[in-house]
């Protein structure tokens, strides 16, 4: 366990080592701020509804620009030959990277809280939403970034991580939007393995244990992937 | 301390180490011998369970690598080729990164890094980022990584690898110093580095064990046959042949090169007897002036060679 706290500490150190974090956060900060404010007058509404509804599609491909590095990097650079050979198990690697990448997403969204305050200037906001709107936001940053380290670890080119990892991550996003074609039945199947159908269920407050379950498998089964992948490498 | 038994490994079709045996006592220094894509590197990399083989077994005191990965990675503390380390980090940084997984104790790290650095002459580097390092200095920085748990074992892939000479001397001295508590392993292609560093010799080609044992018992298995060179200032080889062929104890005469009157040669003798009076007889009661004289004994380098030629 001590394995995975030192890669936790070095992996979410290494992002503001680099300027990597910095222009990560002011890309999102800008978007999900521009999204918010300019429909926000039109709306007429105090609450951040229409922050959190945009909030998977931008992480589609926020998060996986965050994760990318993580495992390509080690190839590409020959250092995980170096991560491998000291004395950590697989399981410490994945956790502490997958952990850092976690906090990283946490730390970016954080200052969007900034809104509500703001908001709440405005007009009389209801907090329960908010709540449940952050609590989505680190689930869905969970099983994105879970996608992100699986992509990353796929590929020693961090390009190609990115776009496999955001490829995969617009697709659980939009699967339910892009299969309106089918009849209502398949559909309901479909939007339940969607990830913006989970996370618009906790954005609107309602703490449904089907969801998180689905966020936490979704994690799983990427993270068993990242380590069967592992495996193989070696 | 470490047995490799029947070691094999395919990368795809391709077989990188086949049938590797043999066994390092604790304390040894073990050179690894081997022209590129021998198999060193593959090798070294399944002892560290960074790779894992396609058959056969590594096991380090009771540990063995398919049981007990991470025990034997707490044992074993390795530098890779070209010291592959994290480019953004600062020494010191990841000095203390390496501490924690290695589970030294955090009062200990600061005082244990600084008599690695001290041992690595790594000081003046401590605050400067990998990426601007040197290739020595890598090397240097890998090396102190690599004792930082203060391992009982340490496996150094070509740890000398374009360092300048200055460098080279100084890195052996560092292994020699650790070999004298520690079992080391290192691989190379610079013979003389072999020769200079290492208890113990194992020769590998295309995957295989050619040679084992120390660099005195190489020689001697390599034969009694020995080549002396002769260059004289004297014009025509032939004439000069019959003479040397006279004594019992040469076997060939070959001519290496002949250029504006000088004739160099090289005379095959074996048997024991020191042949080199007879030959100078022979020059002194011709009169030929004597340019150059010696005889080569067999060095690790012809004993390589012999052993690692294709075919």
């Amino acid at each position: 366990m001590t394995g995975a706290v030192n890669i936790f500490k070095k992996e979410f150190r290494g992002y503001f080592i680099t300027p990597v974090a910095y222009i990560v956060i002011s890309i999102f900060l800008v978007l999900t701020g521009w999204f918010f404010f300019s429909t926000f007058f039109l709306y007429g509404q105090a609450d951040m509804r229409s922050f959190f509804s945009l909030l998977p599609l931008i992480f589609s491909f926020i998060i996986p620009a965050v994760t990318m590095r993580l495992f390509s990097e080690e190839f590409n650079t020959g250092s995980y030959e170096l991560l491998f050979t000291m004395p950590v198990s697989g399981l410490d690697i994945i956790t502490g990277k997958f952990t850092a990448a976690v906090a990283f997403v946490a730390v970016m969204v954080a200052p969007t809280f900034f809104y509500g305050i703001v908001i709440s200037f405005i007009g009389d906001v209801d907090w329960g939403p908010v709540a449940g709107g952050y609590m989505g936001a680190i689930l869905l940053g969970a099983a994105f970034s879970a996608i992100g380290l699986f992509a990353s670890s796929l590929t020693r080119n961090q390009i190609i991580a990115f776009i496999t990892g955001m490829s995969l991550c617009f697709v659980l996003t939009l699967i339910d939007k892009m299969l309106f074609f089918l009849p209502e039945g398949a559909l309901n199947v479909f939007q339940y393995l969607g990830a913006d159908f989970h996370f618009q269920n906790i954005s609107r407050g309602i703490i449904d244990s089907r969801d998180i379950l689905y966020f936490l498998s979704v994690c799983f089964v990427m993270l068993y992937g990242t380590s069967l992948v592992i495996q193989e490498k070696t | 301390m470490i047995r490799i038994e029947n070691l094999t490994k395919y990368y795809g079709k391709s077989c990188a180490v086949d049938r590797i045996g043999f066994e390092i006592k604790k304390g040894e220094i073990l050179g690894l011998l081997g022209p590129n894509g021998a198999g060193k590197t593959t090798t070294m990399r399944i002892l560290t369970c960074y790779l894992r083989p396609t058959s056969g077994n590594i096991t380090v005191k009771d540990f063995n690598i398919y049981d007990n990965p991470v025990e034997i990675k707490k044992l074993i503390g390795y530098l890779p080729e070209s010291a592959p380390l994290y480019p953004d980090m600062l020494v010191y940084d990841y000095l203390r990164f390496v501490a924690g997984l290695r589970e030294i104790e955090k009062s200990a790290v600061d005082l244990r890094i600084r008599e690695l650095a001290g041992m690595c002459g790594i000081n003046e580097v401590m605050h400067r980022p990998v990426s601007e390092l040197s290739k020595g200095y890598k090397q240097r920085v890998g090396l102190a990584h690599a004792m930082m748990g203060d391992p009982e074992i340490l496996v150094l892939d070509e740890p000398t690898s374009g360092l300048d000479p200055n460098q080279i001397v100084e890195i052996r001295e560092i292994i020699k110093r650790i070999g004298k508590e520690k079992t080391v392993i290192l691989s190379t292609h610079i013979l003389s580095e072999a020769e200079a560093t290492c208890d113990r010799i194992v020769i590998i080609n295309n995957g295989r064990i050619v040679a084992d044992g120390s660099t005195d018992e190489l020689k001697r298995e390599a034969g009694s046959d020995y080549v002396i060179h002769v260059s004289l200032m004297q014009g025509n080889f032939d004439d000069i042949k019959g003479y040397f062929r006279a004594i019992p104890e040469v076997t060939g005469a070959t001519l290496a090169n002949s250029e504006k009157g000088v004739t160099d040669f090289h005379l095959s003798c074996s048997g024991t007897k020191d042949v080199r009076p007879a030959i100078y007889e022979i020059i002194k009661n011709n009169n030929w002036p004597l340019l150059e004289f010696h005889r080569e004994t067999r060095t690790l380098e012809n004993i390589f060679r012999d052993l690692t030629r294709e075919g």
